[in-house]
């Protein structure tokens, strides 16, 4: 019995380890190409570590390339994003929460549609939109793109935040003579500080690995996302497998830092959409 | 208008408080409005950003509209469905939708299944295997899919040299330039990128799962794979219906790795209608046909879409 017990807890140990390893060997190896000095990295291909390191190729992506400008880029448009539509979707989702709204059944359904149907169909037609406006190649046009993308789903993120948080905080708030918005400002929107960290989270991932849209909408390196950089560079210089990888860890940098802050709320999160439909 | 609604706070609102605020009348028709002020703004964005470019795209699958031709705009019915109904291409790419769907779904599901099965245990560090194993899911895709063509590369990767010394493959060759086989690297790294998504779902849904079931029946002499029968799985049903089914729709969309890893290439032998809807539109720029095909495309989803509310009512009518 005993014998048996500790084979199957080594069998679950083995299995785990068996998963660690596979989920985090790909950006091992992007790491270890990273620091791999070009000289070694032919003869010494598929070693496990190079015997010597060296950080000449993220030295050489800061200072000799426009890889920077294309971080920068990413940032703002990422964080704009996530702002905007946290904003957007808390006042929505609190009003989807709280109120009795007339044609509330409509409003579900346009988000719910919004997330059912291909974002590829819109590529053409959002170009067509954009492109007299001077918003094409341009990352407020992108912002814009990006935050009516991310609402919907935000909102319903929001709404479970706020359904979570009993009504009676600000009915006794709004006798004591508060209007409900300062309700909500004050007394609402404090609580469910986890619930917008969250979001700002899940949204900034989001508009940081967005791909099609950008490479769509973005030509010139001037407003390119990282997205866009990394894969005009990879085309240009097929090459410095050292550089390219380096490029690589600081695009995975943020998008990781981000995922610890949502972590906890994954769940939630993943499953918000699917639960409301 | 909705008046005397308890939540808006109108009714409660104590006399003496009026002469500090807009007259009463006012006051109603502000909280009249409220619920709307509230979430008209991310309304507005909605509709102006997705579906007006949405009708936009219908229209477009109907007219000739070729971005580098100032003449193109006109109205052409049908032409596209016509010269689509001829396009191997887009049979082909059809095709490649259903192999890469199919597979990419079902080792996602197997593998996040097992994994959440085995979180589902208590042991020493958790917590921080959890995170570790759903690190993938925090990747940004296009970053996964060069990682992964990346590891197929003979030059820097390992493993075609890998799977070269075990005798899978007679030379360590890049299999993302293999039309038999390219199909399998943009797989791989779809189920490498998305089994943390199955495993949460999954391991949320076994965590509700009540204990004592498992004692009772353990006390009645069920062996584990009984216990797992009779009692994980019927639990489980709902969450992997629900979410197999909404996964299939996402997947089949999902362009990104395979535009980063192998472009629709070798000899469109990856292309799925996804990404042959992207080529059009940002190689070819024919955006009326690139939307014609989306259109077919949103036909066949909604079909789909059809069949899960149906299937979901009958899972939904059965409890």
């Amino acid at each position: 019995m005993t014998a048996k017990r500790i084979v199957s807890v080594l069998a679950h140990r083995l299995a785990i380890l068996a998963y660690v390893a596979f989920a985090l060997f790909p950006l091992y190896w992007l790491l270890k190409v990273s620091v791999t000095p070009n000289k070694l990295l032919y003869s010494e291909g598929i070693k496990m570590w190079p015997s010597r390191t060296s950080f000449e190729h993220f030295e050489f992506v800061l200072k000799h390339s426009e890889f920077p400008t294309f971080f920068k880029n990413s940032l703002i448009v990422s964080g704009s994003t996530a702002v905007i539509v946290t904003m957007l979707a808390s006042l929505a989702g609190y009003a989807l929460s709280r109120f009795n709204l007339r044609g509330k059944f409509w409003i579900v359904a346009l988000m719910l549609l919004t997330q059912m149907f291909p974002l590829v169909m819109l590529v053409a037609p959002i170009f067509k939109m954009l492109s007299p406006l001077g918003l094409t190649n341009s990352l407020t046009g992108l912002v814009i793109v990006y935050t009516a993308f991310n609402v919907p789903f935000a909102t319903f993120l929001m709404q479970s935040f706020f359904d979570g948080i009993p009504k009676d905080l600000e009915e006794a708030a709004m006798i004591d003579g508060a209007t409900q918005f300062v309700a909500f400002r004050q007394i609402i929107l404090p609580l469910t500080l986890p619930g917008i960290a969250a979001t700002l989270g899940f949204v900034f991932t989001a508009a940081w690995s967005e791909l099609l849209f950008s490479l769509m909408l973005i030509s010139g390196n001037d407003a390119a996302t990282f997205p866009v950089g990394l894969l005009s560079f990879v085309s240009k210089f097929s090459v410095d497998f050292g550089q390219m990888m380096a490029a690589g860890v600081m695009a995975l940098v943020p998008a990781c830092l981000f995922f610890l802050l949502i972590q906890r709320y994954l769940v939630q999160g993943l499953t918000a959409g699917a639960v409301k439909g | 208008m909705q008046n005397g609604n308890p939540d808006d706070g109108f009714t409660c609102s104590p006399q003496w408080r009026i002469s500090t605020r807009p007259t009463a009348a006012k006051k109603h028709l502000a909280d009249a409005l409220a619920p709307y002020l509230y979430s008209a703004p991310a309304l507005i964005l909605i509709v102006t950003v997705m579906l007006v470019p949405l009708v936009l795209g219908i229209s477009y699958a109907f007219r000739d509209i070729q971005l580098l031709n100032p003449f193109s705009g006109g109205f052409v019915g049908l032409d596209h469905f016509r010269t689509l109904s001829q396009d191997q291409n887009f049979y082909r790419a059809l095709r490649n939708t259903l192999w890469w769907t199919g597979w990419s779904v079902l080792l996602q599901f197997v593998f996040g299944l097992i994994l959440a099965l085995l979180l589902d245990k208590p042991f020493f560090g958790r917590a921080i295997v959890q995170a570790l194993v759903f690190l993938p899911w925090a990747v940004p895709s296009f970053l996964a899919g060069l990682n992964w063509a990346w590891l197929f590369n003979p030059v820097v990767g390992p493993l075609p040299h890998w799977l070269f010394a075990v005798g899978i493959m007679s030379e360590p060759n890049n299999i993302l330039s293999d039309p038999q086989l390219a199909m399998w690297g943009p797989i791989i790294a779809n189920v490498w990128w998305g089994i943390p998504f199955f495993a949460v779902t999954l391991l949320a849904a076994l965590q509700a799962i009540p204990r004592d079931l498992y004692e009772a029946a353990s006390i009645d002499g069920a062996g584990p794979v009984q216990r797992f029968i009779s009692i994980t799985l019927p639990f489980l049903a709902p969450t992997i219906a629900i979410t197999v089914l909404l996964r299939t729709v996402w997947i089949s969309n999902f362009a990104d790795l395979i535009i980063v890893m192998t472009n629709g290439g070798p000899a469109d032998r990856t292309q799925i209608v996804a990404s042959y809807i992207f080529t059009q539109a940002f190689k070819r720029l024919d955006f009326g046909y690139a939307s014609a095909i989306a259109l077919v495309l949103l036909v066949l989803l909604i079909t789909y879409s059809m069949l899960i509310v149906v299937l979901r009512q009958w899972l939904l009518s059965k409890d």
